[in-house]
């Protein structure tokens, strides 16, 4: 009594991955590239950086994306050495140094010199063997210049602000930006940060699981600010023509994030996957950058930033953990959000 | 056994081992395992309390929409109700944008308030998670209230007309009954899918304090990588959800009504002004209440409209595929689970009980854990990017079972009850019997439950999170790419097309369903 | 032709037992007071009821492993003897193909013995725009096609006028003589048995007493017939 049903699933089961495209069998050698899933969407920085690496590798390269950087490493954990990934892209410092105790990666022997604030050593240099990086930014808390005219200038005018600014933040839990805010006032507040915490906790609106969550919300209206990034204002100046949003500058210093990637200890194609970190600091990689992934290229590209990208925050002002701070650092930090949020 | 009776243990198997089965898988991977801490008994007290109210209001608010529905006829009727059914179809994003389109700080009603001079709206905190969840479900109970009310033959409500029995009479004579008998399961029904909640809960609960054992379970994946303790938690969802369902099970009364000759119910008893009035106030209320949030998505998706990106359609299209796989296995396994849980009751009840209960662990199932669980086996066997599809199709045809087996069980029992043996004394057996008397008989509940499991997976991002093919993106994949990358009009307008296309299945179906059925 | 063997039935707080038998195309009235047993007696004839001892047979053979489909019997209920979404050449039709695959002769037998039943016409309508005595004309038809040794009737025409429940009977008397059917009707009314039924049994106590001659059995009943009879 079932048959034609299960005829009818069956058929449709099977023609779904036909539909969905899959590869044609190759000669060329396959490059898999772990990824977070808006690095490879059609207007993101993946179709352009594919097109480019093939051009010059002879090789097809692959993505498969998975959420954002956490669960890309919670990905990588679940299937081990048996992975199929050659390149890891999208993991950030505040997930590399639980990355590396993986011991799933191999080191990368290289030296670059990068256009990125290093507040723990001298400028340019990177000395992470394992993870190299490709873009960065800011957190900040990005508002709308018609709507806010008093913009808090730092976390203490945040808390001294009236109680009906309210900004939106994301669940440090389930989200990147959210664990970068547990950071920020740790690194600029260290022990202080609890106060801090139960002074911004009247004014945060609501917690998201995710940063699209967030900005959703603020993009309607619902709250005075939200935790994003400084190059946030630029997606809507140059794609929008919008010169509305503003990134509010804090007197305590900005948060970093720089996003790396690396290559499998387990990988089959350990050249080719160093071919690809060396072209992932090249031009060809990292002029795209920031139209498409709106960061800060790790290398500032031979055409300079465009229009909307210039830095509101002084490298002085940068503020960073290191890996191993802040996973030292992390349940502790979180434990204090918990405490002063759950009110 | 009978083959269906294989059929449906097979079908039940093949349930536990989703729930459960992907549950030990996780548990098994587990290398640490921390114990609770007070933050864990938090989460599950405040996700019991949520999933009490939640459930408990929008049960509650169901009953005179479902009694208005059921003893009006007007024009747009059935449009009403299609279109009642859309909160629950909704990827969850677009749903809370539309509610707080409506009842956010810069909502319409905050608006209104604001030209008084009276402060906005907050909605955000334990009201805001228990409005959002009645937003979602208060549809749902509508429904299973509105099929409890359409059991009852069209012939007692004529009997009770001669008899002279009013409004009154009938509620306590033949809805109270029927009441009791559907609204426990409906309750349970509603707390399982509240006590899975987790963005909308995080998001309008308004901070870590509306934190839900499913967001504790993502934490211990993601942020932890505890496995262990996912598992554990996993584990305390499905106590709660199995406490749930205990407690309904034992509450629920069955209702026995005779079989009446499949004629249109019309009813005599409420020509009265004031039950007029009280119907169209309830129509009314919850028409805005549900309408509302959705025509603003309907308003933000038109502006959107301009700006779909690139490959919307062949989204849209691996999407519908998925949605109708998934609708063709949840009659399947519903059928199959049904029908052997019928053939048991005969002789074999308890087991019969079982049978049913394997039906309802996949709601009560973490999505998170299913998803890692599912992975961790299949990855070693085959690319899971390939697998996206028919997972996610295979999944939602899962999670919607309960609500096919409350629809199709029934409905199965009636035909049994009334025709059972009238076939049996015409010898009529095996796939004549089904094609001739089953079938048509159980097609408008068939319709139902296929179209909500199309419905339910054209939405669906949750458990595939994992297996997500980087170049096949279905809809709400897309979706959640645009919003991830600052395209909220884009996004808009991919969400009015998401959102029109599950209803356009569901409708489809459950139109499907009654269309030429008995009448 | 029917046999029925020391039958006993039972179920919690009844007993009825039989041993008695029938021969081919007699016609039998069971009479008794309501819950005696009457409907259980054709229910376990028709394989709904299993038996507690003893066997029924027809024509020698024991029917109790046949499944209801198989006996060689058709049975018409009280109501719900129509499937509400088949029309009636479809409900009709089932009495020869259980799976309604039916050819162009098979239709052309539903049409005439629908004919018969005086429905012609009537093929496209479902149950639900017919009147009560159309409906059992229906099932009488169905059971024509059929044509098993054994027809059973519960009470089919006990909704219907006097009048209609006569016609209904000759009829029902007309097709049993054609066919050479056994027939076994329950009533409550005794001028039912009297009008078609040669022989009549007693359900009450716990025993389905062996048939008599209905005339001789109303003209002199027996204490427990009286009391029934009032």
């Amino acid at each position: 009594m079932i048959r034609p049903f299960l005829n009818a699933a069956v058929l449709s089961l099977s023609l779904a991955p036909a539909l969905a495209g899959a590869a044609m069998a190759d000669e060329k050698p396959v490059l898999h590239v772990y990824t977070y899933d808006s690095f490879v969407a059609e207007w993101g920085p993946g179709p352009a950086v594919e097109h480019a690496f093939e051009a010059i590798c002879a090789c097809d390269l692959k993505f498969t994306a998975t959420g954002d950087g956490a669960a890309l490493l919670a990905r990588l954990q679940l299937e081990g050495a048996r992975s199929d990934a050659d390149i890891v892209l999208g993991l950030d410092t505040g997930l590399t140094a639980r990355a590396a105790a993986t011991g799933l990666f191999a080191a990368h022997g290289r030296t670059p010199i990068v256009d990125i604030p290093n507040p723990h050593g001298e400028a340019g240099s990177w000395d992470d063997p394992l993870f190299l990086p490709y873009d960065w930014g800011y957190f900040a808390f990005v508002y709308d210049q018609t709507r806010l005219q008093e913009v808090p200038q730092s976390f203490e005018a945040l808390i001294a602000a009236p109680k009906d600014l309210k900004i939106i933040i994301q669940d440090p839990r389930s989200s990147t930006p959210g664990l970068g805010l547990l950071y920020w006032v740790k690194a600029a507040y260290g022990d202080r940060a609890p106060d801090i915490w139960a002074g911004l906790q009247p004014h945060v609106l609501t917690v998201t699981k995710g940063w699209s969550e967030a900005y959703g919300l603020f993009l309607e209206g619902e709250a005075d600010m939200v935790l994003s990034y400084t190059t946030s204002p630029a997606y809507h100046l140059i794609a929008e023509s919008d010169d509305t949003k503003a990134a509010a500058v804090f007197d305590e210093g900005h948060y970093m994030q720089i996003e790396v990637a690396a290559m499998l200890a387990g990988s089959d194609q350990p050249d080719l996957a160093g071919q690809f970190l060396d072209f992932m600091l090249s031009d060809a990689f990292q002029s795209v950058i920031p139209e498409t992934n709106w960061m800060y290229p790790a290398i500032t590209p031979d055409g300079g930033l465009p229009e909307g990208f210039a830095n509101p925050v002084s490298p002085d002002r940068a503020l960073l953990l290191t890996p191993d701070q802040a996973l030292a650092l992390r349940d502790e930090a979180l434990q204090e959000w918990l405490a002063a949020l759950s009110r | 056994m009978k083959p269906a009776g294989w059929a449906g243990i097979a079908a039940a198997g093949f349930l536990a081992a989703l729930s459960l089965g992907t549950l030990a898988v996780v548990a098994v991977r587990a290398e640490s395992g921390a114990g609770f801490g007070p933050a864990d008994l938090a989460a599950i007290r405040f996700t019991v309390t949520q999933a009490l109210a939640s459930a408990a209001l929008s049960v509650l608010l169901a009953v005179p929409v479902a009694r208005a529905l059921a003893r009006r006829r007007f024009a747009g009727r059935g449009l009403l109700i299609t279109l009642l059914g859309a909160p629950f179809l909704l990827p969850v994003i677009v749903a809370v944008l539309g509610l707080l389109a409506v009842f956010g700080r810069a909502g319409l009603v905050s608006s209104a308030l604001a030209a008084l001079g009276l402060p906005p709206l907050d909605i955000y905190g334990f009201r805001g998670v228990v409005l959002a969840h009645v937003f979602f479900n208060l549809p749902l109970a509508t429904r299973l209230l509105l099929q409890g009310w359409q059991a009852i033959p069209g012939e007692h409500f004529r009997l009770a007309a001669q008899l002279g029995m009013t409004s009154r009479d009938i509620a306590r004579r033949l809805e109270r009954p029927m009441l009791r008998a559907v609204l426990p399961g409906a309750f349970a029904t509603i707390f399982l899918l509240c006590v899975t909640s987790f963005a909308v809960a995080l998001t309008l609960g308004g901070g870590p304090g509306a934190t839900t054992v499913e967001l504790a379970i993502y934490q211990a994946f993601r942020f932890d990588f505890d496995l262990g303790k996912a598992a554990m938690l996993a584990l305390v969802q499905f106590g709660l959800c199995a406490g749930a369902a205990l407690v309904a099970w034992m509450v629920a009364v069955p209702a026995a009504f005779g079989g009446g000759l499949d004629r249109p119910v019309a009813r005599w008893d409420c020509h009265s002004l004031a039950s007029r009035l009280a119907d169209a106030a309830a129509l009314a209320l919850v028409s805005v209440f549900l309408l509302m949030p959705l025509l603003m998505v309907a308003l933000s998706g038109l502006g959107g409209l301009a700006d779909l990106p690139p490959g919307l359609w062949r989204a849209a299209l691996r999407s519908v595929l998925v949605a109708l796989a998934s609708g063709a296995l949840a009659i399947t396994l519903a059928l199959a689970l049904a029908g052997a849980v019928m053939r048991m009751e005969v002789g074999a009840a308890r087991f019969a009980g079982l049978l049913e209960a394997s039906g309802y662990l996949s709601v009560a199932a973490s999505p998170m854990v299913i998803g890692t669980g599912l992975f961790l086996v299949l990855f070693p066997l085959a690319d899971p990017a390939a697998l996206a599809l028919p997972v996610t199709a295979l999944v939602n045809a899962a999670m919607s079972l309960p609500f096919a087996l409350r629809a199709l069980i029934p409905a199965l029992r009636d035909v049994e009850r009334d025709y059972g043996r009238l076939a049996d004394s015409l010898g009529m057996s095996g796939a004549a019997r089904f094609r001739l008397l089953t079938w048509p008989r159980i097609r408008p509940a068939a319709g139902f439950a296929a179209g909500l499991a199309a419905a339910l997976s054209m939405g669906d991002l949750g458990v595939i999170a994992l297996f997500a093919d980087a170049d096949a993106v279905t809809l709400p994949l897309l979706l959640y790419r645009l919003m991830g990358s600052y395209q909220m009009a884009a996004a808009h307008g991919t969400a009015l097309v998401l959102v029109v296309l599950s209803l356009g299945m569901f409708w489809l179906f459950d139109r499907g369903g009654r269309f030429h059925a008995a009448a | 032709m029917l046999q029925l063997d020391d039958m006993l039935i039972r179920q919690t707080g009844f007993e009825l037992r039989a041993n008695w038998s029938l021969g081919k195309g007699q016609r039998l009235a069971i009479i008794g007071p309501s819950g005696g047993g009457k409907s259980t007696l054709l229910a376990a004839i028709a394989g709904f009821v299993p038996l507690a001892g003893g066997c029924i047979r027809v024509d020698g053979q024991d029917i109790g492993p046949l499944d209801p489909g198989r006996r060689p019997v058709s049975l018409l209920f009280q109501d719900h003897n129509l499937f509400a979404h088949l029309d009636v050449a479809q409900n009709t039709g089932l009495g020869i193909r259980p799976d309604l695959r039916l050819t162009k002769g098979d239709l052309a037998r539903v049409a005439g013995v629908l004919a018969r039943v005086g429905l012609s016409g009537f093929e496209r309508r479902k149950p639900a725009e017919l009147s009560g005595g159309q409906r059992q004309r229906v099932a009488l038809a169905r059971a024509l096609l059929r044509d098993r040794p054994l027809l059973m009737l519960d009470e089919p025409f006990a909704a219907l006028g006097p009048a209609l429940k006569a016609e209904m009977l000759d009829l029902v008397a007309e097709i049993t003589t054609e066919t050479g059917a056994t027939l076994l009707m329950v009533t409550h009314d005794p001028k039912d048995a009297e009008r078609i039924a040669g022989l009549t049994t007693l359900v009450a106590d716990g025993l389905a007493t062996a048939p008599e001659p209905t005339a001789a059995l109303l003209a002199n009943p027996p204490a427990a017939l009286r009391q029934y009879l009032g």
